[in-house]
């Protein structure tokens, strides 16, 4: 039996008080803690409520911020953008179709170096309405330059809103970071969050500086002109080179992070849930953990050794790092809450990510079977989470599965 | 492989881009009378066109099709065979909207081969606005006055015909005479023009250039730089203020005001005339300076303007607004070489510069009929008699 390791080990009680709050709250805290500037809002479910508890602190007079409530997403995040290049810590968000609403404000933030943070409160894209969690929202935005993170609890968002303030505004990275809390199951569902003292927020969040980035008549610059094919590659190259360090920036953060509150993530890009010993794994991003980490205990009791991993950073992919660790097993099923119709294998956007990673580092090649499952906010069920491992099973003992398979649908 | 040739249109954005369009199209599709295939394409960083600012547009001609394929999916052919100038006064150099630097008009041309210059001067005339270059070529001109042919109402005055004439001359590897015969035949149905082609293709004569000769001027380059030496998050350092005019030579007098100017865009290639300032009779109402659409104006020392000609576009807002009698008058570019301060030579002899002003100012076109474009109904209409005459003597 593997060794039941908790993700997030307490060294010392390094902490002000403790809180039984959501994640969207947990959130707004932290923007509190982080001392923002200033803060965007324009309402869309499951976003709004963080927009709602900053504008209550706002209202309480226990932040101090520029709250405006735009008129639609696409100014929303226009505004944060333009304050963030004239030297404001902000904070923005939305969800489904508000973020891509937003879209032509969210492909331009990466090239201007604008460090603004957002939650993104997953939800599936019209049509049809729908409220329920989907990650194709965020996920939209995978290529243009932004660091996209999957948090599972309410202590992780504010502890992720952090992190995210300190990654984001280094000054080697300068972009955009979203952290993406599922609908309902993150957003709308309170739990014990401990929240660090203000002291200790400072001590780990220094000033956001622009330096020579920064507009300002004492710093007279002209942001985004435009540009032809002479210019557009190096550009281009420019922020291809914060991605090219951004693993070790994040990877130093996370050793802050701990020194400042003893708290401890271990491998920041993903957590590895009873994986020692086990023969197949199966791996997801966001809420989705807790029935699999509960499908997992059951199943080591029947004595399958099946562990967990749960990506928590996207974008950057830790392409090796990952590779190197899902190549130890016989089989890897990944379960995606997206879908990205007329991929390769007709798989979702991390199954096809992942099988790419791996063909590249790793030096082994379990079979990867994706499942599509949980979209539009259904419940991941442990019988679920059973149905992928049996079926994991099967491909690590060499019989060929469908390389796809949506997990939960009624037939 | 095959014979791969090219011909570049230099051209007045907008008012001549119907034209040399033209010009180009029918290129390729009288080179296709003899079997050959080719594109026709503008450049693609001159769109959105500007009014004035130079463009480029191509014919790009091959005797098969895999020739055909090392001259496609560029946005100019690297070299040229041809160069045709639809306007004489961009022979003092080429800048795109865009971030290039200047060039030469001949810039492309392949050594020893022809630039067609349309102009009512000759050969040593614009040799004293086309720079200097390493190796030799041919000048060719084609005598008319600067063509609107095709844009808007204006009628054609057979100058795109006149131009394949010429060419047919100038490279007959591109294709014969024949072929422009048939092709306007077919497709343009006119038998004057015919007549007009046959007549350019008969006199077009060129001269050789040599190495040493043309105007000596170092054209603004720009070097690109690296990823790593731009500049982040696509920004661009701002201008400075600017400060004061450089001393009065006579009397070291320093004073007035010299705006900051992008540095890396004179803008002065788009010019087709210029604003003289008679600097005795200004009243120093600043109108022109408040007006001018890009800053060009310095103040000088004295409280006067002096059109700085390296910022200037020629726009002639500063003609209009002025409110005395010829104290700004725009004069067609042809007229001057080089973009000395006219503020620097009236302080160094005031008499000669108002002795040169006057001679000058003569040369300008009635105010009436002065502008970058057609100013008035009927203008053009007016001007055939005196193009015809042009182009009969050739």
């Amino acid at each position: 039996m593997a060794t039941l390791t908790a993700p997030v080990e307490e060294k010392k009680k390094i902490y002000e008080q403790e809180a039984l709050i959501t994640g969207a709250e947990a959130i707004a805290i932290a923007c509190k803690l982080a001392n923002v500037d200033v803060v965007t809002a324009y309402p869309i479910r499951p976003y709004d409520t963080v927009m709602q508890y900053i504008s209550q602190l706002v209202a309480d007079g226990e932040m101090d911020c520029e709250f405006i409530v735009a008129e639609g997403e696409h100014s929303q995040f226009e505004i944060v953008k333009h304050a963030s290049v004239c030297g404001a810590r902000v904070f923005c968000g939305s969800s489904g179709v508000g973020w891509m609403y937003a879209m032509e404000a969210l492909t331009v933030s990466p090239a201007l170096r604008v460090p603004m943070v957002c939650m993104v409160g997953n939800r599936a894209l019209d049509d049809p309405g729908a409220f329920g969690v989907e990650h194709n929202d965020a996920l939209a935005v995978r290529d243009l330059g932004w660091m996209l993170t999957w948090v599972d609890s309410a202590q992780e968002a504010l502890d992720m809103a952090l992190i995210a303030y300190r990654v984001a505004e280094d000054r080697r990275i300068f972009v955009p970071l979203a952290i993406s809390c599922d609908g309902a199951f993150l957003t709308h569902s309170q739990a014990l969050v401990k929240i660090p003292a203000l002291e200790q927020v400072k001590k780990f969040l220094p000033r956001y500086n622009r330096g020579d980035l920064l507009l300002h008549p004492d710093n007279v610059i002209s942001v985004a002109p435009q540009a032809n094919e002479d210019w557009v590659m190096e550009i281009r190259r420019q922020n291809y080179a914060v991605t090219e360090i951004a693993c070790d920036v994040i990877r130093e953060v996370y050793t802050d992070f701990e020194k400042t509150f003893g708290r401890k993530y271990g491998n920041p890009f993903f957590e590895e849930y009873m994986t020692e010993d086990a023969d197949v794994v199966l791996l997801g991003m966001g809420t989705m953990s807790t029935p699999v980490k509960v499908a997992v205990r059951k199943l080591r009791e029947e004595g399958k050794k099946v562990g967990f991993v749960r990506l928590r950073w996207f974008r950057p992919f830790p392409g090796p790092d990952l590779a190197k660790c899902l190549g130890r097993f016989k089989a890897v099923g990944v379960i995606d809450r997206d879908f990205s119709f007329g991929s390769p294998d007709l798989s979702g956007v991390v199954a096809t990510e992942v099988r790419s990673a791996m063909y590249s580092s790793s030096p082994t090649r379990p079979p990867v079977i994706g499942f599509i499952g949980g979209l539009g906010g259904r419940e991941v069920t442990v019988p679920d989470v059973e149905t992928m491992t049996d079926i994991v099973f099967q491909a690590a003992k060499g019989k060929a599965q469908p390389l796809t398979q949506w997990i939960g649908l009624r037939g | 492989m095959g014979q791969l040739l090219a011909v570049e249109v230099v051209y007045r954005g907008v008012f001549q881009k119907t034209l040399a369009k033209n010009i180009t199209r029918d290129i390729v599709l009288a080179a296709h009378n003899e079997g050959k295939l080719g594109i026709s394409f503008g450049r693609y960083g001159d769109a959105p066109e500007r009014n004035g600012i130079p463009a480029k547009s191509f014919a790009i001609v091959a005797t098969d099709e895999l020739t055909l394929e090392a001259g496609m999916a560029q946005y100019e052919p690297k070299q040229v065979d041809v160069t045709v100038v639809l306007d004489d006064t961009l022979c003092k150099g080429v800048e795109s909207w865009a971030w290039y630097g200047q060039q030469p008009v001949h810039r492309a041309l392949k050594p020893g081969h022809t630039l067609i210059v349309i102009s009512q001067e000759d050969a040593p005339t614009l040799l004293k606005s086309i720079h200097r270059r390493e190796q030799p070529y041919k000048l060719g001109i084609v005598k008319g006055i600067t063509s609107f042919s095709g844009m808007w109402v204006f009628k054609d005055d057979h100058t795109d015909v006149r131009v394949l004439g010429a060419i047919a001359k100038a490279l007959p590897e591109l294709f014969s005479f024949k072929s422009v015969e048939q092709f306007i035949n077919e497709k343009l149905k006119s038998a004057a023009k015919v007549a007009s082609a046959r007549a350019d293709f008969d006199r077009f004569t060129t001269v050789d250039v040599k190495a040493s000769q043309g105007n000596p001027e170092e054209l603004f380059k720009f070097e690109l730089p690296g990823w790593k030496d731009m500049r982040g998050g696509v920004s661009v350092k701002g201008q400075p203020q600017g400060g004061p005019y450089a001393a009065d030579p006579a009397t070291k007098q320093v004073g007035g005001f010299r705006p900051a100017r992008n540095e890396l865009f004179k803008k002065y290639s788009t010019r087709t005339e210029r604003p003289v300032v008679n600097f005795a009779t200004c009243t120093k109402c600043t109108l022109c300076w408040l007006n001018c659409p890009d800053a060009s104006f310095d103040v000088t020392p004295d409280g006067t303007y002096d059109a700085n000609l390296e910022a200037c576009c020629g726009c002639g807002v500063c003609e209009d607004v002025c409110p005395v009698k010829d104290c700004v008058t725009m004069v067609n570019e042809s007229e001057f070489h080089g973009n000395d301060s006219q503020y620097a030579a009236f302080k160094k002899d005031k008499d000669a510069y108002l002795k040169w002003l006057e001679t000058t100012i003569k040369k300008a076109e009635p105010i009436e009929k002065r502008s970058n474009g057609f100013r008035y109904r009927g203008q053009y209409q007016e001007q055939i008699p005196a193009a015809l005459e042009i182009a009969k003597k050739g």
